[in-house]
């Protein structure tokens, strides 16, 4: 099957083409105005003075807000929370989403059982979540404290919260990791491993030469998906801290100059450089990993 | 196919629905009132009362919304923002005049009203609902913090805050309750706080023009905090207490003092009869010897949108929701202290607050929040400046919070 040149399409073939662009033509304009719209529109407001308390001194300032955006403390202070819970949540999610992954894998009796039991906290309401562990950590509320010993109230300082975020946000998301790693899991073609059983392959060995090779796309994903949405937290912080003590992450920073000091034209600015970070973090995956990762174990 | 319709009709009826509102049916206009929700229902029937009282020229109608006020603030400032012609009357926390009126969104009081409500009126409530002087809105009800202390720990109220920490101080060495309850959290109230105090020190944080005016007796305010905070009297959890903590805290007897809202003192009726039996009130204390007390003034203003279609009629209902029957209504039933200074001395309200006078008294020497169109940026620098209260450098504090502050000012800068 070769492809042919467009000058010897048949009128057939030229009619199918133009009813595949019509089909297609509806989603692209959906798309385009409920999200680039939007985004172009950002990017617009991040380079006005925009203050919706202040509409008369409204100006296109160019750059501006980005500098003040860069230069300033807090915002370096709220993307170095942010990349921190991130890296310690994702990570830990990996080691714990890869375990429970392979119990559901190997789970003979009540598998259905299992299943749904380890996707509970991935169903209840993020913010719900984040009240009842907010209750259970502060001390009149709390059963946490008690139990723990522990004196005063640990949402009162900026390590003590970031550790109860982290704790939050990995108890809330280890089931969509594991899920998609069980997905990676049922990859493994079954014969493989007899084989290297019968050559004499420990148990770490098929895990680590076999398994994890052969999963690499779905734990590309995964980490990938789980990265994208840790660096954009909101709700957790939101409800546990509200960004006291130094707990900002860059979309609270953001949300604060919006809603809170309705500066459209900063916020929009922090906004954006979100964006920029997020498609950064997609670009390093895919160009650093993506290539290397289908087929690569089946090469050797 | 069935679904698309059903679609096709709920939006229609969506475009349709703020035009119907609009006006062509029969009967009065329709004013609309936003304000909180408020469980006692008396702003429910001073709607209905001002609708009846009009002989058929308005009728209102209340929009509750959000609980708390910044929820409140953005929906309302979303809104007028986008010149959102359905709101006539706001009711508006009192540091949103400078903001609202700054931006043009808030009509200007006319001549015969602004006569009409000054009468009575207490001066500071009059004074949070003017900016530039000019009134921008009408003074609805008021609330204040007084010191609530136990008669049975403390023979005599302290006049001053060394003086109370000293006594707080002494009790818990003795191992009695002498805990004093405060709001250190980072949220309004910490602003409410430094602000009373830098106050009851003879500073203020801006002056009239708006301009910054912190001098020493930030210092004073600050060292003050930081005193509390790091003595026996100061609560554990200071640095994470809101008003209702602090009404907790007080009602399980751990403490002597308390500052806070007189909500506190039907709670304690109810919930700690014990603690009721000794409970004792008298003005905020002072930051300086020999200096009376200043205490911030809260409460809420009623604004007419410069975007209301009717403001006339607005106006007229707003002058009758404050009227002095409802005021004392509202202050029976809901607990909100009233802005008619003469309501002070109703029997049926000094039933319900038998500290009336001293509540009269500290509001008549109330301090005001900065008034500045920048007031969020503002009271956000100064709570994180601030906070937690036993972090607070004395030395350099001044400097900080210019610094911060003429940032604000200026909405230069992220906020916090």
């Amino acid at each position: 099957m070769s492809v042919r040149p467009a000058a010897r399409l048949t009128e057939r073939a030229r009619g199918e083409r133009r009813l595949a662009l019509l089909l297609c033509a509806p989603a692209v304009v959906v798309m385009a105005a409920v999200t680039a719209y939007p985004i172009l529109y950002a990017f617009w407001l991040s380079l006005q003075r925009y203050d919706l308390r202040f509409p008369r001194r409204s100006a296109f300032v160019g750059l501006e807000n980005y500098v003040t955006v860069v230069a300033s403390s807090r915002w370096w202070e709220a993307v170095t929370n942010t990349v921190l819970i991130t890296v310690v949540s994702v990570t830990i999610e990996l080691v714990l989403g890869m375990a429970v992954a392979l119990v559901m894998h190997r789970t003979i009796v009540g598998r259905g059982a299992v299943r749904t039991t380890v996707l509970v906290p991935y169903g209840i309401v993020t913010v719900v979540a984040a009240f009842s562990w907010r209750f259970a950590w502060t001390p009149a509320t709390g059963y946490l404290v008690g139990w723990l010993h522990i004196g005063t109230d640990p949402l009162t300082a900026h390590g003590s919260s970031l550790a109860i975020i982290i704790l939050a946000e990995v108890w809330k998301t280890t089931p969509f990791m594991s899920l998609l790693l069980l997905a990676g899991l049922a990859l493994v073609p079954e014969e493989l491993m007899e084989a290297a059983k019968v050559d004499g392959a420990t148990a770490w060995q098929r895990f680590t030469r076999i398994t994890l090779p052969l999963m690499r796309p779905a734990i590309l994903v995964a980490v990938l998906f789980r990265v994208m949405d840790a660096f954009r937290i909101f709700d957790n912080i939101f409800v546990l801290t509200g960004g006291a003590n130094k707990t900002q992450s860059v979309s609270i920073l953001g949300y604060d100059q919006l809603f809170v000091g309705l500066n459209l034209g900063l916020g929009s600015a922090v906004s954006v450089l979100i964006f920029a970070i997020i498609a950064l973090i997609g670009f390093i995956f895919i160009k650093g990993f993506g290539t290397a990762a289908p087929g690569a174990g089946a090469r050797r | 196919m069935r679904r698309c319709g059903l679609i096709l009709a709920l939006a229609a009826a969506a475009f349709a629905g703020p035009l119907a509102c609009g006006g062509g049916s029969a009967g009065p206009p329709t004013v609309s009132f936003y304000i909180f929700h408020e469980p006692s229902g008396a702003f429910e029937r001073g709607a209905q009362m001002c609708s009846r009282q009009s002989n058929g020229r308005y009728s209102i109608r209340i929009s509750e919304l959000p609980s708390t006020a910044d929820g409140q603030r953005q929906q309302l400032v979303r809104r007028l923002a986008a010149s959102d012609e359905s709101i006539d009357i706001m009711g508006m926390d009192v540091v949103w005049t400078a903001e609202f009126a700054e931006a043009g969104w808030l009509h200007q009081v006319p001549g015969a009203v602004r006569d009409e409500v000054s009468r009575g009126t207490l001066e500071p409530s009059l004074r949070t609902a003017t900016w530039r002087g000019t009134l921008y809105a009408l003074p609805y009800n008021t609330n204040t913090q007084l010191l609530w202390y136990r008669k049975d720990l403390v023979p005599s109220p302290p006049a001053t805050w060394a003086q109370m920490i000293a006594m707080g101080t002494r009790l818990e060495q003795q191992g009695r309750p002498g805990r004093v309850e405060i709001q250190g959290a980072q949220y309004e109230a910490l602003t409410v706080w430094f602000n009373s105090l830098v106050a009851s020190a003879g500073g203020r944080i801006l002056d009239d023009a708006g301009r910054l005016a912190l001098d020493d007796t930030a210092v004073l305010a600050a060292d003050t905090m930081r005193r509390l905070a790091d003595s026996p009297a100061a609560d554990p959890s200071l640095s994470n207490q809101h008003e209702d903590d602090n009404r907790l805290a007080f009602e399980t007897g751990r403490a002597a003092f308390e500052l806070n809202y007189p909500f506190i003192y039907p709670s304690a009726r109810t919930n700690a009869p014990e603690i009721f039996r000794n409970l004792g009130w008298a003005l905020y204390p002072s930051t300086v010897e020999g200096h009376s007390s200043h205490v911030t003034i809260g409460g809420i203003n009623l604004g007419i949108s410069a975007f209301s279609t009717h403001p006339d009629l607005a106006f007229d209902a707003a002058v009758c929701l404050r009227d002095a029957d409802n005021q004392r209504f509202a202050a029976v039933m809901g607990g909100l202290p009233p802005t008619l200074e003469s309501l002070y001395d109703d029997p049926g309200l000094r039933r319900q607050y038998p500290f009336a006078d001293t509540i009269r008294e500290a509001l008549a020497t109330a301090s005001v929040r900065p008034l500045t169109p920048a007031y969020t940026n503002v009271s956000l620098e100064i709570q994180s400046a601030l906070s937690p209260p036993s972090a607070i450098q004395t030395q350099s504090i001044l400097g900080r919070l210019r610094s911060a502050i003429g940032n604000a000012l200026n909405s230069q800068g992220l906020i916090p």
